[in-house]
């Protein structure tokens, strides 16, 4: 259940800055110069869709899966683990876009890195057998 | 009912998800401003002027609310000068300033290009900011770094230490940014294009010279 309430967390996170993405507030200066160096960059889209879009539609998934987990549904926490597994991963490049490409940092995506990483943390010591 | 209960809970997450995110989109979508009649730039209207580059009769006016530690803003400099350069006749370049409150030097580099302005040099100074953005944004100390560029400018380095503190130009750099308010400026850059703002995500030197280019063909020259 805490993991369907941190993928929540993370949804309305991911939906903010699909938005501000979306209405062009990460092409300006309003906010902090370094979440428009990250949200601003071209790493911040694939193929014209924000990368906070995509995060948006991972954390519902992450979040349905870990509904149904809580529910008991066994098939959901095997498709729950490769979810957030997915996530991880993508979570390591960005983080790796941040430090050594564009060596800036955005809040928003630290905040999002974190929900991740407690994700995993939760995923790896709840395993399916439980 | 309990089997039904996960089904319940994920669809009314989507629903408040999409809600949501479709009233904070309509909330934050930006309307385009224009500048009314009778508040659109002219030296003559102005007290002190306006930092004009370009003729005063100029059919198209390019006119930029800027902060000169913003990146954009920075970035999209010297793509603002080659198109006045370009359209010499037809296009006249108004910048006023708009110091953000999270930029840590903004206010005193528009501080610098104003006291700058009050020995003629304005635009040398606003193009060397730009140019240097980097190097004073990072520094510890931005004063001297401007007390440098405007020794580097020809500027009478005694008369810019006293003039960058000078009430006139806080008051000069406080009326600009009160005059973007007044039309509902938030964000740097914000760009007029003869008195309609530039929607800010084609806020790229390819799309502004296309809008100029439009506003330009869409004026007769001038006779």
């Amino acid at each position: 259940m805490i993991a369907a309430l941190i993928s929540a967390a993370g949804l309305a996170e991911a939906t903010y800055l699909t938005v501000i993405s979306l209405t062009g507030e990460t092409a300006v200066c309003g906010g902090s110069a370094s979440c428009f160096e990250v949200l601003g960059s071209k790493y911040a889209k694939i193929f014209g869709i924000p990368v906070a879009g995509l995060g948006a539609i991972a954390y519902f998934s992450a979040f349905t899966c870990a509904t149904f987990a809580a529910f008991g549904y066994r098939r959901a926490r095997l498709l729950l683990a490769l979810t957030i597994g997915a996530m991880f991963l993508v979570t390591l490049w960005l983080l790796f876009v941040q430090a050594f490409l564009l060596h800036a940092f955005c809040r928003y995506c630290l905040f999002s890195a974190a929900m991740i990483f407690l994700l995993a943390g939760i995923v790896i010591s709840q395993p399916a057998s439980d | 009912m309990k089997r039904y209960l996960p089904f319940l809970i994920v669809g009314v997450v989507a629903a408040v998800a999409i809600g949501g995110g479709a009233a904070l989109y309509r909330a934050k979508r930006p309307r385009p401003l224009t500048i009314p009649k009778e508040r659109i730039a002219s030296s003559a209207t102005e007290s002190g002027g306006v930092h004009m580059l370009g003729p005063a009769d100029a059919p198209v006016t390019l006119e930029e609310y800027g902060d000169f530690q913003c990146p954009p803003c920075g970035k999209l400099s010297e793509p603002i000068n080659e198109i006045q350069h370009d359209y010499n006749r037809q296009v006249r370049l108004i910048f006023r300033n708009f110091p953000l409150v999270n930029h840590q030097y903004a206010r005193e580099a528009a501080y610098a290009a104003e006291a700058a302005g009050l020995q003629d040099r304005f635009w040398q100074m606003h193009d060397l900011l730009y140019k240097e953005q980097a190097v004073w944004s990072n520094s510890t100390d931005a004063r001297a770094l401007f007390n440098a560029y405007a020794g580097y400018i020809g500027l009478n380095i005694e008369r810019f230490k006293i003039d960058i503190d000078s009430d006139k130009v806080k008051e000069r750099v406080a009326a600009d940014q009160k005059q973007g308010v007044s039309l509902g400026v938030k964000n740097t850059p914000t760009i007029f294009v003869n008195n309609k703002e530039i929607d800010p995500k084609t806020l790229n030197p390819t799309e502004l010279r296309a809008t100029v280019d439009a506003a330009v063909k869409n004026t007769r020259p001038p006779s």
